[in-house]
């Protein structure tokens, strides 16, 4: 049986319970024991600066030339804590409560409810770590909406809240490297865990620029690799984000966590054409003043500023009244998906829906006009100013989108289509952050754990910078704290001579396929195996194709692929080629994973199981539970159900009318 | 927005390592559209080298939207390209002409060897930010957030500075191969704010002396890094560097 060791107790009192009664190790013994860190990303660089803080030897590793360029960087709208600085209502248990129901009751409450309580601490360690959050005149700290929330609890810098917040980790990472604590190895990539007698003991890596194989002892390892959307080949995902560090974990015995649990972003630039290579989010923050709408009309081919107002479906508006516009993502995707289908779509692929900023640029201006206390202001005028405000606010935003598209969105609404951006599943991990295989941790985005069948705006950074700065420092102790009798083990060890050679002997067989196909033209028709039959909307008939054709393109990949250039040198079509190969063994058990569940929850949608009006249709009498995979080999995984209880809430029909 | 094809010529920076001499080769793209990115273009033409048997372009990139600072290239000669406050992977094909050539290379500074063709090592910047780019607080020893009130104004001049991606773009299209710029829009960003205040003298010390050793170059003024910045932090930094260290220098304990 999987035990998720949530503590007894109060769901109040059990983080403090825990902490209260976990163990502990003293200053001496830390700089005895040896941590390592997987992922420089918020999760990584929050988790390895403060356990280097601690005094534990850390050593780094991530595949980008610098920690700074993790994936996290990308994130743009916002960081939700409960702090209820704008008086509006909020509270702990309110965030737990908007986080468990976004996540249409499928995480637990235990993880939930400490996540809210420990986010308070994340901004305040950010603004101390000198991250300049927006600020109101008066110089207090600046709040704004995200979806699935009734609260402004989301702080933020402009549109680049993630970089400022991993600068914020990364400089405290950079501040314990100087100290001497952590060790740094840039462009290197973990290729496998080494287990010995049970317990995670080190790691595999390869230095890209050499195409060296390095062997690396750790008491623990902690896995700290984002999200594995590009799966799909197009997401909004940074190029080289991958699922590999977690894959080779599950092969190693670690489970994975509701692994078809994928987010669809509602509001992304559409794809232009078959060169595209990925997709550009356009954050949720927008959501706050744009208004979403399509033509009422079917195949209305006019430009939108000559579709006259009480011609346009503001449909957001019209199903979810009391959220509008800011309806959860799994909700406004699948009604973008909807209009679409039925023909309602606009831009010249009819794959997209306006995000309109004209009113919110009129309201503004009005807001300026009486602020600055101005007299006989003309329409333009107001226009002008309101796009000012509407600059600050999402400046960098409006900016991408024209480069991008070469539209102007302060004149056009922009047009916009849901996209891949974020894997809820992982690796399945306990209360304490730890995977099935002792010693060995996920955080971040890599763990499938706090967000359920939805994750809400804002609170994978929450999330992240939960995980590294405020949990796994306690919890690691809670295992290392038994570790202190046993010594560095030697990396001449049969384990890591072993796992060596694994990694070497898969290197050179991907080396000597010599066939004829690129690594890129393979996970494209990935993707879009993966986007058609398990993306937006599932149905058992095509889940069960798509696994015949992804088993068929693995033995492709492996019989056909043509990887470039030398195994000892940088060659990134050859660490291409080997995260390709682990997104096509990941998206046949996402689809299996699909399969096995009956029923709609959040992001996983399956058309057999929608309600009459089109809703997610959850079966809590058989599905209340966390699906978690044991590998048993090539094409074969066993189900293990982690059962979830809601002691304080009552899961009921999400309703955001 | 009109879109069209176009035919192009490349002649891109080869180099197999660092201990390479390098050089360029020409290739030709056909069909390239419009709408593409600049990195898409060059994704076309490593598929089209795969397929032909021969080794694909290096070059580093990876968020793909202006955030990440990993994207380099030396446009026609320009870091970044023609583009105002743009990175490389922003720029689109639209920017360029049917039967153009256009020339390729990597970033050129000593501080940033080359390590194969468009790919440059950019660890000194790191090694820049760990002599002093930070504010020295663990975690758990913060006061409540809005304990202590920062004038919006220099709040978000600090934003300004702190945008910077670490892209070396600025070092790139300075003669001096200076990385004054990108030094001084870490000093700015922490020395705005009151929580970098107790280190704002030893920081900006640090970072200089790290920045010399890494053997950069002095800065002269000429304003190219400001120019080609795609983040378009302003020359003002580099004042306001100038006088922290002025000032850090003459009151720094002997
Ligand atoms: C465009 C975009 C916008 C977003 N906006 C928001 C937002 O506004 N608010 C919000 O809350 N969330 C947002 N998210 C989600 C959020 O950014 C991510 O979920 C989160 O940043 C993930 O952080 P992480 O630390 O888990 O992983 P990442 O930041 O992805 O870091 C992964 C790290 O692991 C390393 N790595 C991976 N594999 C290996 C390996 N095999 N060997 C060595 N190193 C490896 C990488 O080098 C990297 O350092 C956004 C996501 C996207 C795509
Ligand atoms: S200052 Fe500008 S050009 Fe220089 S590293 Fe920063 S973002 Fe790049
Ligand atoms: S690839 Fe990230 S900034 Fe260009």
């Amino acid at each position: 049986m999987l035990d998720a060791k949530i503590p007894a107790g109060e769901l109040n009192n059990k983080w403090t319970d825990y902490k209260g009664h976990c163990k502990l190790v003293n200053p001496a013994n830390k700089r005895k024991l040896e941590v390592i860190v997987v992922g420089t990303g918020l999760a990584g660089a929050s988790a390895a600066a403060t356990l280097g803080e601690l005094g534990y030897k850390v050593k780094t590793f991530c595949f980008q030339d610098s920690p700074r360029r993790a994936h996290s960087i990308a994130a743009q709208g916002g960081i939700n804590a409960a702090k209820n600085y704008q008086n509006d209502g909020d509270s702990v248990f309110r965030l737990f409560y908007d986080t468990i129901k976004g996540g249409d009751y499928r995480a637990r409450e235990g993880n939930v409810h400490r996540l809210s309580e420990v986010s308070g601490a994340i901004i305040d360690q950010c603004v101390a770590q000198g991250v300049p959050f927006a600020r109101e005149y008066g110089g207090l700290l600046s709040n704004r909406s995200f979806g699935g929330t009734q609260v402004q609890r989301t702080f933020y810098a402009a549109g680049q809240t993630g970089q400022q917040l991993l600068i914020g980790a990364y400089q405290a990472l950079e501040r314990q490297i100087s100290l001497g604590n952590v060790t740094q190895y840039s462009r290197h990539e973990m290729l496998d865990v080494v287990v010995i007698d049970g317990k995670t003991r080190g790691i595999i890596a390869k230095d890209l620029v050499t195409g060296k194989l390095e062997r690396h002892f750790g008491h623990a390892v902690l896995l700290c690799t984002g999200g594995y959307g590009n799966v799909f080949y197009l997401s909004t995902n940074a190029m080289a984000s991958n699922a590999t560090a977690i894959w080779k974990a599950h092969r190693k015995g670690a489970f994975m966590g509701n692994p078809c649990f994928t987010q669809i972003h509602p509001t992304c630039i559409p794809v232009s054409g078959d060169h595209q290579s990925k997709l550009t989010l356009m954050s949720e923050s927008l959501r706050n003043d744009g208004r979403i709408w399509v033509p009422k009309a079917k195949n209305d081919t006019r430009k939108a500023i000559d579709i006259p107002e009480e011609e346009r479906d503001y449909y957001l508006e019209r199903r979810y009244p009391a959220f509008g516009n800011l309806v959860p993502r799994d909700v406004a995707s699948r009604a973008a998906k909807e209009r679409c289908d039925e023909g309602y779509g606009v831009g010249s692929s009819k794959q997209a829906v306006y995000l309109d900023f004209s009113a919110a640029i009129v309201r503004y201006g009005k807001i300026e006009v009486s602020k600055q206390g101005l007299e006989n202001i003309t329409e333009d005028q107001i226009i002008v100013l309101g796009k000012e405000v509407v600059k600050e606010k999402y400046g960098n935003l409006f900016d991408m989108y024209e480069k991008i598209t070469g539209e102007n969105p302060y004149e056009l609404p922009m047009r916009i289509y849901p996209a891949v951006h974020y894997t809820m599943g992982g690796l399945w991990v306990d209360y304490e952050l730890m995977t099935t295989v002792p010693g060995l941790y996920a955080l971040g985005e890599a763990n499938f754990s706090d967000h359920g069948a939805n994750r809400l705006g804002a609170s994978a950074l929450m999330q992240g910078l939960a995980d590294g700065y405020f949990v796994i420092p306690y919890t690691i102790g809670n295992f290392l704290a038994d570790e202190i009798y046993n010594k560095p083990i030697t990396v001449d060890h049969p384990a890591f001579v072993e796992a060596e050679k694994t990694v070497s002997d898969r290197l050179n067989t991907l080396m000597n396929v010599k066939g004829k196909q690129s690594v890129e033209s393979l996970h494209k028709r990935l993707g879009k195996i993966m986007w058609e039959k398990c993306g937006m909307a599932r149905n058992a008939e095509g889940l069960k194709q798509a696994i015949v054709e992804i088993q068929q393109l693995k033995k492709e990949f492996w019989s056909d692929v043509k990887i470039p250039g030398e195994i000892n040198e940088f060659n990134p079509e050859l660490d291409k080629a080997g995260r390709v190969a682990d997104f096509i063994e990941l998206g046949e058990l996402m689809c299996i994973d699909a399969l096995n569940r009956e029923e709609s929850c959040g992001g996983h949608f399956r058309e057999e199981h929608q309600t009459e009006e089109g809703e997610a249709l959850r079966h809590d009498d058989k599905f209340m539970y966390v699906s978690t995979w044991e590998s048993k080999g090539e094409h074969e995984w066993e189900l293990h159900k982690e059962e979830l209880k809601y002691d304080v809430i009552k899961p009921s029909q999400r309703n955001y009318k | 927005m009109e879109h069209y094809n176009m035919n192009l010529t490349l002649k891109v920076w080869r180099q197999k390592n660092k201990e390479d001499k390098g050089g360029f080769q020409t290739f030709q793209v056909k069909d390239i559209s419009s709408e593409m990115s600049f990195l898409e273009m060059l994704d076309i033409l490593n598929e089209q080298l795969i397929n032909e048997g021969k080794d694909a372009i290096a070059f580093d990139h990876d968020c793909r939207e202006g955030i990440c600072g990993t994207c380099s290239l030396y446009i026609n000669g320009k870091p970044h390209g023609e583009w105002k406050g743009n990175t490389t992977c922003q720029l689109h094909m639209r920017a360029f002409k049917d039967g153009e050539t256009i020339t390729i290379e990597p970033w050129r500074a000593n501080a940033f060897p080359v390590i194969k063709d468009l790919v440059v090592d950019r660890s000194s910047f790191d090694r820049i930010i760990q002599a002093g780019g930070y504010v020295s607080v663990n975690t758990g020893n913060a006061m409540d957030g809005n304990c202590l009130p920062i004038d919006k104004n220099r709040a978000d001049d600090s934003f300004a500075a702190a945008m910077c991606i670490g892209c070396g773009a600025c070092v790139a299209a300075c003669k001096n191969s200076s990385a004054m710029l990108f030094v001084s829009a870490k000093v700015s960003h922490l020395a705005l704010l009151p929580q970098g205040e107790p280190e704002k003298r030893s920081r900006v010390m640090n970072m200089i002396a790290q920045m010399d050793k890494e053997g950069f170059g002095a800065c002269t003024n000429t304003g190219a890094c400001e120019a080609t910045c795609p983040k378009e932090i302003s020359l003002s930094n580099i004042s306001r560097l100038n006088k922290e260290y002025l000032f850090a220098s003459l009151t720094a304990d002997k």
